[in-house]
């Protein structure tokens, strides 16, 4: 994958902007203000992460449990390698599936390659879901699961310090 | 089975109405990057540049949202990311979250259920530190890590209706 080389600038507005956009009506101008930039700056160098993808996206991120889309389940896929390039995008496109992946099996103990996680209100709703992407593959589905998660045994952002990418909590951020 | 933290459930359920449901469904991309972005984007939904950041700021409080702003893209920003699974014994399950856990590249680490019964999610800031913190955790732990790195992704763009 492409990487998106960050220069020290914008690592600072990484740092700065990676908890969520000020909620002022210039909220650009509050963050150049703050790290001693220029407003037409700040703006110039997201547009460009963004448009270099190193910023995903911009706007909510809705947090789907508090929501009531309580049931997300994990679906994955045994499917013939030359065949995921053709399913996965199918798959990716469906409006309750939040990400789709191929990812490497380890046989004899895991023989799938395409990850969906399936979001619905109830457990019952995740495997209409997953019946809609097993007929939506047909013959090509030689196999697949749903994993649910039961519990989160930790769970933090992941955070880009001055120094780099790392996984921290947010209470001992490095600046 | 003793579940004492992080159960699933204990979430509360937010209630939204119809205009904080516009804005979470027309807001999930494409905030712009302009000098008054929120006047900009509360044009497009029909309401006030000061509605729409007060409601933002309530929608963010209480938890509806979990972030508002720029989702960053940890790889393209230099790191690397895999997912991992390992088969735990039942009666070993604590144990093993807490040295799993105790790694501060353990970015995410869930309970699933399956025969591989825990997924955890290492993020670091160098590629090679993938294979040697699962090495590090397969010593600790004596159990196999499966690494399932990210191979292709089917372009998604999140668009979950409220």
């Amino acid at each position: 994958m492409q990487v998106f080389e960050l220069d020290d600038t914008d690592r600072r507005i990484v740092v700065a902007t990676q908890d969520g956009l000020p909620l002022t009506p210039q909220p650009y101008h509050t963050i150049a203000e703050e790290l001693d930039l220029a407003p037409d700056e700040v703006i110039a160098r997201m547009s460009a992460m963004l448009d270099g993808g190193a910023i995903r996206r911009m706007g909510v991120i809705p947090n789907h449990y508090a929501l009531g889309v309580r049931a997300n389940g994990m679906s994955v896929w045994n499917v013939a390698d030359e065949r995921a390039a053709i399913v996965g995008p199918k798959i990716g496109a469906l409006a309750f599936v939040s990400h789709s992946y191929r990812r490497p099996r380890h046989l004899p103990d895991w023989p799938y390659n395409l990850f969906a996680m399936v979001h619905g209100k109830t457990r019952a709703d995740v495997e209409a879901h997953v019946k809609e992407i097993a007929d939506l593959l047909g013959e090509d589905d030689l196999g697949h699961e749903i994993l649910y998660s039961t519990r989160i045994l930790k769970k933090k952002g992941l955070r880009l310090s001055s120094g780099g990418l790392s996984s921290r909590d947010p209470s001992t951020k490095r600046t | 089975m003793n579940r004492p933290a992080g159960k699933l459930t204990e979430t509360p359920v937010v209630t939204i109405d119809e205009i904080d449901r516009k804005i979470i469904n027309g807001l999930q991309g494409g905030f712009p990057i302009s000098p008054r972005p929120y006047l900009d984007a509360a044009e497009k939904l029909g309401i006030e540049e000061q509605e729409l950041i007060t409601r933002l700021a309530r929608l963010t409080d209480t938890g509806a949202l979990s972030r508002f702003g720029p989702l960053y893209n940890a790889e393209r920003a230099g790191g690397a990311v895999t997912l991992a699974a390992i088969e735990v014994p039942q009666e070993r399950y604590e144990e093993v979250a807490a040295l799993v856990n105790a790694h501060d590249e353990v970015a995410h680490n869930y309970e699933r259920t399956h025969t591989l019964n825990m997924w955890f999610v290492l993020a670091v800031e160098d590629p090679e530190d993938i294979e040697r913190v699962n090495a590090v955790i397969e010593e600790e732990t004596g159990l196999k890590v499966l690494n399932m790195p990210k191979l292709e992704e089917y372009f998604l763009e999140l668009k979950l209706e409220v």
